[in-house]
């Protein structure tokens, strides 16, 4: 094959050239199972022939929901080979707005991964009318199963293998005649507002993107990584597929997912993304360990830390140290700095990104100050991810770098973001409409984040433009900023800001379950559920403290000082995507929270201190219910700016 | 779904009575179970559905009446012969190894699979080794079956109640029984605990074909679950029939289900 400009093509390639190297794991009944590039490519043949034999064609949508595993991310490669374009899905979704997706990319063949997501296509089957079969990867359960619209993955690649007795040439034609034009993958956005958008990529989107990211970090075929992130994002599909077929290196999936943190620490990747509510999970877990733990060993790790805080990030961004300093590092690095790592898996991690939301500067000092390089960067489903990234050696917590290689960014006057590069997508499906708003006629987008550029060219992001508001005395409203600087607190897990159109800034506060019952567990206080524990007097004054807090930075600010919090409430539910609260990848959504609780948000805005609420939830299973509670709203102090400056 | 066949009558209990001292436990209480059904016990507290089940696999031995397994009719069972025909069982309060990780508690439910002895074991060589390997395989299909990969390690009295039930349940299907007793599988469970485990069960007796008895109070997961229902008050037999019967026989509705359950 001349060029290698497509990812079957990458893939034929590879498994000539890495035959022997291991191209995916997975750990199946307790063990670590792997497949070989050429391994991989045989699948993949079959799987191909197999879908040609059930008439697949170029052009045709290939649905794929589930959690990684190996033969999912098969299944991409086998529908690129035939020219047809892979459709993955949340495998978390609930069965609305899977068919939403289904229907919208008029889906002919879906590839699932068990019974659960079977019975959640087959729910909707009456609604998609173009869909025609079912295949599943566990056969587990299936047995009852209406045969007529489902066949095993195995069956499919029987298939395969009867027709590809016959044309054995088949599918290396199928690939020859795919060029780098040519559609690659459709990625839903979870948009944080209105129906999911299609977002269509091409081969060269994709794999250019992958090519120069590849050679800015110096990424090769040894690397390791674990994909455990959903297949439908669009990180995963750039870091354990394209940049995989790329470098040649092996992506492995965990066992399940309440797995993931074990085979972490198994597998020990090289390169690790994950977003800044996993990294924060991570510290949140070890900072109860450490306060359960005996006194001298908390002694230990808060001494180190101290050193590590002190000098550890100079010393991972290549800064001049002192002798005694690095040796001290040096012991905290075998005592503490070395287990806590290999605890958490990320021993081995020569690279790791977190991006999609702000993470605590705290937070990330803590895992730079390990040595473990993490870095930021600004992504987007429609730029292939890639449109900032922090160099190593010149890493900031509150920045996201300098363009990523090959993009072009800048500001409007408006403050909004804008970038062009060969990544930017070719259009939303079907929405002519939203890819002309979206994406100007020379190729720039606008990403709808406000941001500027600091003194040393890197990229600063305050928050969605259209959030940015402002408060009825005229002072700037930045919702986001406000939430991120009391998420930081390790006991509040979500918070939402309002105060866009109105007098003063009032907040819902969110607690974290796990860091909040453990205090509790250790104070003696008990409770039975996430309601009760948040009705607590004693969680409340602690949440009131930290509000109190951040209403002293943000006065410190003269921009924000006008919004500091006046009021705030403690949500008697966590809120939840299968609510529609929040997108898949956690994102607030204020409009339809606005709505649900439009009562509670009054009642912060009147002079009440309880309030009455009733809500509708929706359980895992789709099932509805209802909760109601008695909220309490309190005040808080807030502080003069002139106050605090002498 | 398609409509459930089932085979021979795989277990049947012929007038049993049991009595401690002066208590009457079970008094002439007859019901059978065919292969690859799913029977229900149901009665109220103290109506003898545990006593019924430990006469069953022989931990009690009733004064009258015969056990008929597999074609063998007993005066009593013994709960090793129980075991060894392919009786396995759950408890109503969890009886595991709390020390002990899930992989460990469920490698227990091979114990009786293993041909060799324990020397051979503890040196843990050749043929035993190759043994260990084997069994080792089965429970981590077991482990998978039941999705707790990620508690494989874990000391049980560490886990919640929930998922000791399920590891519980893994012990008992360990055993690759032909029928299998569950004692209130989802006592003390959440709404969610209790789906999974009625998929299980469910995924139980439709892969494995296993037959199960089992003892529940949630009439919700009873009705939903069970071919046929027997319903015991104070040691006899109310009534037994499809779950439909079952609710509406007015004896049940009096004695113990208070209203038509819908």
């Amino acid at each position: 094959m001349a060029e290698l400009d497509t990812f079957p093509k990458l893939l034929v390639d590879r498994a000539e050239r890495y035959a022997e190297r291991p191209a995916n794991r997975e750990k199946e009944f307790g063990i670590w199972q792997s497949w070989t590039w050429s391994e991989v490519a045989r699948e993949v043949e079959l799987l191909a022939c197999g879908l040609k034999a059930m008439g697949f064609q170029r052009g045709d949508k290939l649905g794929i929901i589930g959690d990684n595993r190996p033969r999912l991310y098969w299944s991409m490669a086998a529908a690129q080979s035939l020219g047809g374009v892979p459709v993955p899905t949340y495998q978390d979704a609930v069965a609305e707005e899977m068919q939403y997706v289904l229907e919208h990319a008029g889906v002919r063949f879906v590839v699932v991964e068990n019974q659960e997501q079977v019975d959640k296509v087959l729910e909707v089957t009456d609604r998609c009318p173009q869909l025609e079969q079912i295949i599943y990867d566990e056969v587990r359960g299936m047995r009852e199963y209406d045969r007529k619209r489902l066949s095993s993955y195995e069956t499919v690649q029987e298939r395969g293998r009867q027709l590809l007795a016959r044309t054995p040439q088949l599918w290396r034609e199928e690939i020859a005649q795919g060029s780098g034009s040519d559609d690659a993958i459709i990625l839903y956005t979870s948009g944080t507002t209105g129906r999911p958008k299609g977002v269509v990529l091409t081969h060269d989107n994709v794999l250019i993107t992958a090519v120069n990211s590849i050679e800015f970090e110096g990424l090769h075929k040894d690397e390791e990584t674990l994909a455990y992130l959903p297949m439908a994002w669009v990180g995963d599909h750039i870091f354990s597929y394209a940049q995989a077929y790329v470098a040649g290196f092996c992506v492995s999936c965990p066992e399940s997912a309440s797995t993931v943190m074990t085979d972490l620490r198994e597998i020990g990747p090289t390169y690790f993304f994950a977003p800044p509510a996993i990294f924060e999970n991570l510290l949140t877990n070890v900072m109860i360990r450490i306060e359960d733990a005996a006194k001298l060993k908390q002694k230990l790790f808060r001494y180190f830390m101290d050193v590590a805080k002190r000098v550890g990030i100079r010393i991972l961004d290549g800064e001049k140290v002192s002798f005694s300093d690095r040796l001290l590092y040096a012991i905290g690095d075998l005592c503490v700095y070395g287990p806590l790592k290999n605890t958490l898996g990320l021993s081995r991690v020569r690279l790791a990104y977190t991006a999609g939301e702000a993470i605590g500067p705290e937070i990330f000092d803590f895992y730079r100050s390990l040595g473990i390089n993490v870095k930021q960067l600004l992504g987007q489903t429609e730029a292939s991810v890639f449109i900032t990234i922090q160099r190593d050696g010149a890493v900031r917590p509150d920045t996201v770098g300098p363009p990523a290689p090959g993009v072009e960014v800048r500001i409007e006057e408006d403050g909004e973001v804008m970038y062009r590069s060969p990544g930017v997508f070719k259009e939303y499906y079907k929405n002519p409409e939203a890819t002309a708003e979206t994406k100007t006629p020379d190729g720039w987008v606008h990403t709808g984040d406000a941001g500027f550029f600091d003194d040393e060219g890197h990229l600063r992001v305050i928050d969605r433009a259209k959030d940015v508001g402002k408060l009825n005395n005229g002072a700037m409203f930045a919702p986001k900023y406000i939430e991120n600087k009391l998420k930081f607190f390790p006991y509040i897990k979500e918070a939402v800001a309002f105060g866009n159109g109105r007098d003063h800034t009032t907040v819902f506060i969110n607690i974290d379950l796990e860091a909040v019952g453990n205090w509790a567990e250790r104070n003696g206080i008990p409770y039975a559920s996430y309601q009760e524990l948040a009705a607590r007097p004693e969680v409340s004054d602690m949440v009131l403290e930290s509000i109190e807090t951040v209403n002293r930075d943000l006065a410190a600010d003269r921009h924000l000082a006008a919004s500091q919090i006046k009021r705030f409430l403690i949500l008697h539910k966590e809120l939840d995507a299968d609510d529609g609260e929040l997108t898949r990848t956690r994102k607030v959504r204020r409009r339809i929270i606005a709505d649900r609780y439009g009562v509670l948000i009054e009642a912060l805005y009147s002079t009440r201190d309880v309030c009455h609420v009733d809500t509708e939830v929706t359980f895992e299973d789709g099932r509805k219910g209802k909760i109601s509670a008695d909220l309490k709203l309190r005040d808080t102090q807030t502080f003069q700016p002139a106050a605090l400056a002498n | 779904m398609a409509k459930r066949r089932f085979g021979e009558v795989l277990l049947k209990v012929d007038n049993v009575s049991l009595s401690f001292g002066g208590v009457k436990a079970l008094e002439d209480v007859s019901f059978d179970t065919r292969e690859h059904e799913i029977r229900a016990i149901i009665g109220p507290n103290g109506a003898g559905k545990s006593s019924m089940l430990n006469v069953i696999n022989g931990f009690y031995h009733p004064q009258q009446g015969t056990i008929t397994f597999k074609g063998k009719t007993r005066k009593q069972m013994r709960t090793h012969d129980a075991a060894a025909q392919g009786i396995a069982r759950t408890f109503q309060n969890i009886a595991l190894f709390k020390g002990m990780t899930t992989l460990d508690n469920i490698m227990t439910g091979r114990n009786l699979k293993m041909k060799k002895n324990f020397l051979w074991q503890a040196l843990y060589l050749g043929p035993a080794c190759r043994e260990e390997l084997e069994h080792r395989d089965f429970v981590e299909r077991v482990i998978d079956f039941l999705e707790i990969q990620a508690i494989r390690k874990t000391p049980v009295g560490r886990l919640p109640y929930g998922l000791q039930k399920r590891v519980e349940l893994g012990r008992a299907l360990a055993a690759e029984p032909d029928l299998l007793l569950l004692d209130e599988p989802m006592a003390g469970m959440n709404a969610e605990e209790k789906e999974d485990m009625c998929r299980f069960i469910i995924d139980v007796n439709d892969e494995f074909g296993t037959t199960i008895v089992l003892i529940e109070h949630d009439m919700g997961v009873v009705m939903d679950l069970s071919d046929r229902v027997a319903v015991l008050d104070y040691g006899k037999l109310l009534a037994d029939g499809s779950p439909d019967e079952v609710r509406r026989d007015k004896a049940v509705v009096d004695a113990y289900l208070g209203t038509v359950h819908d």
